[in-house]
């Protein structure tokens, strides 16, 4: 794309992009940590991705701070109107998205040490990965403007979806032939329905991406028949 | 023609071209330019300096009249009639469509003068009584009559740039116009001046078709309800104003109004 007649606008958009490049990347690694510190029963992994959930928080401020100065001073347009618009939507959502990693990682230290008596703990790593790739994907996407990854990302929602809806199922069935470790069932079962909300914020991000890219908004997309209504 | 498909064709409209071009000489400055006017909509005309917008406007009341090359090919029709047409009295056509230009140029009269002046040559009032209805109605409408009441033989001279150029509004009014057009009419005002002008194209519209030329992105934006972006003599994009500025269509259009031209 051509510069901006003025420089400084460059700047302040390419300062936004990284800072949203670097969010992504943090929310990603914090997801996959998160995921790391469930399967190994790390708790000391776990703490560092509560306590690394703050940087996020913070480039969500610089950011907003950052648009707001954009908005007022250089009157953006256009692409550059709906770029600023996206990252600034973009980030509240990112930050969602760490605060469910962070959930996660809370949730490892409350799980019963020997996690081999836990068959369905088999299933979450697989399910975290994607909505960890979409996550990665649908950030990529904005800074690539590419609007045809943005698509795939929220096509790849139904995966992440069915597999809550499989995790589901084997949890509760596990659970009536386990009673003893429905506690630690229960909080795996957060810890999918993180995972799957993780997979739809990744969604909004990608449309969002869709918008800033293409000036169109995606029609609403079809729901599967999930387990669960809604949150 | 680049023109986007959004089609904005209005059923009636006060003022239409169709494929107008102008040249200067052997030059051609307009290649082709079709668009509608009408009374609902402020159109505001954007695009770089020399990009032919100015003289796309001044066809509309054959202000190119008085440039001895200029050439004009193509249809502009005012309630359907040609105003090109041999028949077509000028001097009635510029009362019709009036003008108001970037610097304020009232006449060094008074302000009363100033406004009487175009009502009397057309013979629209009767006598001092309708004259002095015709101003204050005129003065009232160009939001000048509660600043100007007390001194209407003052020269408009003295006032101020804005004011002087809601005056200029005014005199354009009091011809009764169907409609106005407005060639940079702020860009030798201050931002309260500017602001004023502006909210009065809000009220004026619906009563005069409006047409505004503006080098100001943001004034275009705020005022206008279809914004036409010309580039090298051409209608590269015209659309409603919420569009070109949230999603323009063509590349072009883009680069401009996001600051990326040249």
């Amino acid at each position: 794309m051509a510069e901006h007649t003025i420089k400084a606008f460059d700047e302040e958009i390419d300062r936004l992009r990284g800072l949203i490049a670097e969010m992504g990347g943090r929310a990603e690694a914090a997801i996959e940590n998160a995921m790391l510190a469930l399967q190994r029963q790390d708790k000391v992994l776990a703490a560092q991705v509560v306590a690394d959930d703050k940087r996020i928080d913070a480039i969500e401020a610089e950011v907003e701070k950052l648009v707001i100065q954009v908005i007022a001073l250089r009157a953006p347009m256009a692409n550059d109107l709906r770029d600023v618009i996206a990252a600034l939507k973009i980030v509240s959502v990112v930050e969602r998205i760490g605060d469910y990693a962070k959930n996660i990682a809370k949730r490892v230290p409350l799980i019963a040490t020997n996690t081999r008596t836990l068959e369905p703990i088999s299933l979450l790593p697989s399910m975290g990965q994607v909505a960890g790739e979409m996550v990665h994907d649908a950030l990529n996407a904005f800074a690539a403007r590419d609007a045809d990854l943005a698509l795939a990302v929220v096509k790849r929602d139904q995966v992440v979806d069915d597999f809550y809806n499989s995790v589901f199922r084997t949890l509760v069935t596990f659970m009536v032939e386990n009673p003893k470790t429905i506690s630690e069932c229960a909080h795996l079962l957060f810890i999918a329905k993180n995972i799957e909300r993780i997979g739809d914020h990744a969604t909004n991000v990608a449309e969002m991406v869709y918008y800033a890219a293409t000036g169109q908004t995606l029609p609403e997309r079809e729901r599967g028949a999930d387990l669960q209504p809604e949150d | 023609m680049t023109q986007e498909q959004t089609d904005l064709t209005i059923a009636n409209p006060k003022m239409s071209a169709r494929d107008v071009k102008v040249f200067y000489g052997p030059k051609q400055a307009i290649k082709g330019v079709s668009i509608d006017v009408d009374m609902d909509h402020v159109t505001a005309f954007i695009g770089p300096s020399g990009c032919g917008k100015s003289t796309f406007l001044r066809t509309l009341n054959r202000m190119n009249d008085t440039v001895a090359s200029a050439r004009v090919e193509g249809e502009i029709t005012l309630d359907g009639e040609n105003i090109y047409a041999p028949t077509m009295d000028v001097v009635q056509l510029r009362a019709r469509v009036g003008m108001v230009f970037q610097k304020p140029n009232p006449f060094p009269k008074s302000i009363y003068e100033n406004i009487a002046y175009g009502p009397r040559i057309h013979g629209l009032a009767a006598g001092k009584a309708d004259m002095d209805v015709i101003v204050e109605k005129s003065l009232r409408r160009a939001g000048l009559w509660d600043e100007v009441k007390d001194r209407l033989n003052d020269s408009g001279t003295a006032l101020s740039g804005g004011q002087q150029q809601r005056l200029c509004i005014g005199r354009a009014i009091a011809v009764e116009p169907e409609v106005i057009l407005m060639d940079e009419p702020c860009s030798a005002l201050d931002p309260i001046a500017t602001a004023k002008i502006e909210e009065l194209i809000h009220e004026l519209r619906g009563r005069y078709g409006i047409v505004i030329v503006t080098h100001n992105m943001q004034q275009a934006a705020r005022v206008s309800q279809r914004t036409a972006f010309f580039h090298l003599g051409e209608l590269v994009e015209y659309g409603v104003t919420s569009d070109i500025f949230t999603n323009p269509r063509q590349e072009r259009t883009k680069d401009y109004i996001t600051g990326r031209y040249g």
